[in-house]
């Protein structure tokens, strides 16, 4: 264990953060759905995959399929655009189909999304390579590498990275300092006081929704140019992303931010100290974590 | 609104008539009716578990199913949706007092919004309750039981309703405490709320109220000008169980 070279340890720990900013934004989404609407959105993973998948559409099925080359949607386009497309999805779900099982025990939720998860993979594996394609949009400003001092980095990582912290941040702000935020809270703790009050949660539901899911359809479109766009890359990595949530805490924000990135760089440094336990590690913390605290690092005891 | 303006020196602040209330399959609500002048206090006086606290929950609409008729300002309200009631100038303290946990004292005091004009700045709330001021960046729930109620009272006073349901607002408090909320209850009648407590306390009731209603199996048995209450006591006492 005295030989691991200290460069593959620096740069397995910074491509481990750069993947745990993505179990960030995912999960963070993740939370804030289950948070507020109480409902285990299994479909998440089915939505980063949808994001990822409308960003090389635009890219290279759009023109072909129009006839228009002016349809063509470049990284920028698809990074504006995207999000908020997936989240207009998210939000017909929520109106036509969780609203209606809203009043009925969390499992119903977690069995809808996670069926609507298998139809959009099977739809998109039915329809695109099954073993994934490449996105070929990335930014020619954000190609390249940086250098950080310790080691040199790839501008497009280092920019994703930076990215997700940011929105990271921002959403975290919005919810826990803005008074759409407090109306969000006190929606979730006590939503027949807050609708006394004349608050519309049932519209504060569908917003919250709309952000959760157009988080999840941003880290799809981020994601694209650094992994393969596949129709698996969802359920592949909702699993982790599940796992990440429980560690954190069920519905805390915060805790979903920072165990993502935590977890992330946990698991870039085990692939240099051990490999074999690399794709295993983080569900050792889940286990561990749950038998001392059940609640999640920061979640609430009840 | 000025239709409303107009409705309203012709028709009382709240009107309630044969108002039935459900929760899942339990009807609790059969067939209350009365009615509270605007300007005027009116106290529900009953047993636990007569309704009182239901009433105020039907007029705001949060009960499972309800049915009747409830005017607020002479608006018919029984087929709105409940975050459409408020804003006609409803404000409700809760029997729990509900204040949000996840909210510190000032987000609670700011969150309901605006239902009309002339709202309390939030200044002058802080003068009302110096405690409050005091506490402004807390958690809702460290605060006593008190501050609590000052706060659940504080925060719908800053919204400018003018119609205010409290539920059971002195119960569980020290006298001096108790005092302090009636106090707070005399300023708003003199400056014209119109408001309904539902309250246990007979001895409270009868220097606040300008009339009483008693509330027995989920209907308004009886209403009189609190004036009565002195020498019909012994009966109502006898009738509310205390």
């Amino acid at each position: 264990m005295m030989d691991i070279p200290f460069q593959a340890l620096v740069s397995q720990a910074m491509l481990g953060l750069n993947n745990g900013a993505f179990y960030a934004l995912l999960s963070l989404g993740l939370a804030v759905i289950y948070g507020m609407l109480d409902v285990v959105n299994f479909a998440h993973g089915a939505f980063y995959m949808l994001g990822a998948f409308l960003a090389l559409i635009g890219l290279d099925y759009l023109p072909v399929w129009t006839g228009i080359e002016g349809l063509r949607l470049g990284f920028w386009m698809a990074l504006l655009l995207v999000p908020p497309l997936v989240g207009l999805l998210g939000i017909t779900v929520e109106a036509l189909m969780l609203r209606r099982i809203a009043r009925l025990q969390p499992i119903y939720g977690l069995l809808l999304t996670f069926g609507l998860a298998l139809i959009l993979e099977g739809l998109f594996a039915n329809h695109f390579n099954s073993g994934g394609e490449p996105y070929g949009g990335k930014p020619a400003a954000l190609e390249g590498a940086v250098d950080l001092g310790f080691m040199m980095f790839p501008r497009y990582r280092l920019f994703s990275m930076v990215l997700a912290i940011v929105v990271c941040l921002a959403v975290w702000w919005g919810i826990e300092r803005t008074r759409f935020g407090a109306q969000l809270r006190a929606g979730t703790e006590n939503p027949d006081v807050a609708r006394a009050f004349g608050i519309n949660v049932p519209r504060l539901r569908s917003l919250t929704y709309f952000l959760g899911t157009a988080l999840a359809g941003l880290a799809g479109v981020v994601a694209a140019p650094i992994y393969t766009v596949s129709p698996h890359m969802g359920s592949e990595i909702v699993i982790v992303i599940f796992a990440v949530v429980v560690i954190g805490g069920m519905g805390s924000i915060l805790g979903a931010v920072v165990t993502g990135l935590a977890l992330g760089l946990l698991e870039g440094l085990v692939k240099v100290i051990y490999p074999p336990l690399a794709n295993t590690v983080i569900f050792v913390v889940m286990a561990l974590v749950l038998l001392w605290r059940p609640a999640g690092l920061f979640g609430r005891e009840a | 609104m000025p239709e409303a303006g107009k409705a309203m020196t012709r028709e009382p602040a709240l009107l309630v008539r044969d108002l039935n209330a459900w929760y899942g399959e339990s009807h609790i609500l059969h067939g209350m009716s009365f009615e509270v002048p605007a300007g005027t206090l009116l106290s529900l006086l009953g047993r636990n578990g007569s309704g009182r606290s239901t009433t105020l929950r039907a007029i705001l609409g949060l009960t499972s199913r309800r049915s009747g008729s409830v005017r607020i300002h002479g608006h018919e309200t029984i087929d709105l949706p409940t975050h459409r009631i408020a804003p006609l100038g409803l404000g409700w303290c809760p029997e729990e007092r509900a204040i949000f946990a996840s909210l510190t004292v000032e987000e609670n005091l700011m969150l309901p919004p605006r239902v009309g004009d002339g709202g309390m700045p939030i200044e002058e709330l802080y003068q009302l309750f110096p405690q409050l001021a005091e506490r402004r960046r807390s958690q809702g729930t460290r605060l006593s039981g008190g501050e609590q109620q000052m706060l659940a009272l504080a925060r719908i006073l800053r919204t400018g309703a003018r119609l205010l349901l409290l539920d059971e607002i002195t119960e569980g408090l020290a006298p001096v405490i108790v005092q302090k909320l009636e106090e707070t209850l005399q300023l708003l009648k003199a400056r014209g709320f119109t408001i309904v407590l539902a309250e246990q306390n007979l001895h409270v009731a009868a220097r606040l109220a300008d009339a009483v209603a008693l509330v027995e199996h989920g209907q308004v048995t009886d209403a009189f000008p609190v004036a009565e209450l002195a020498a019909r006591r012994a009966e109502v006492e006898a009738r509310l169980g205390v």
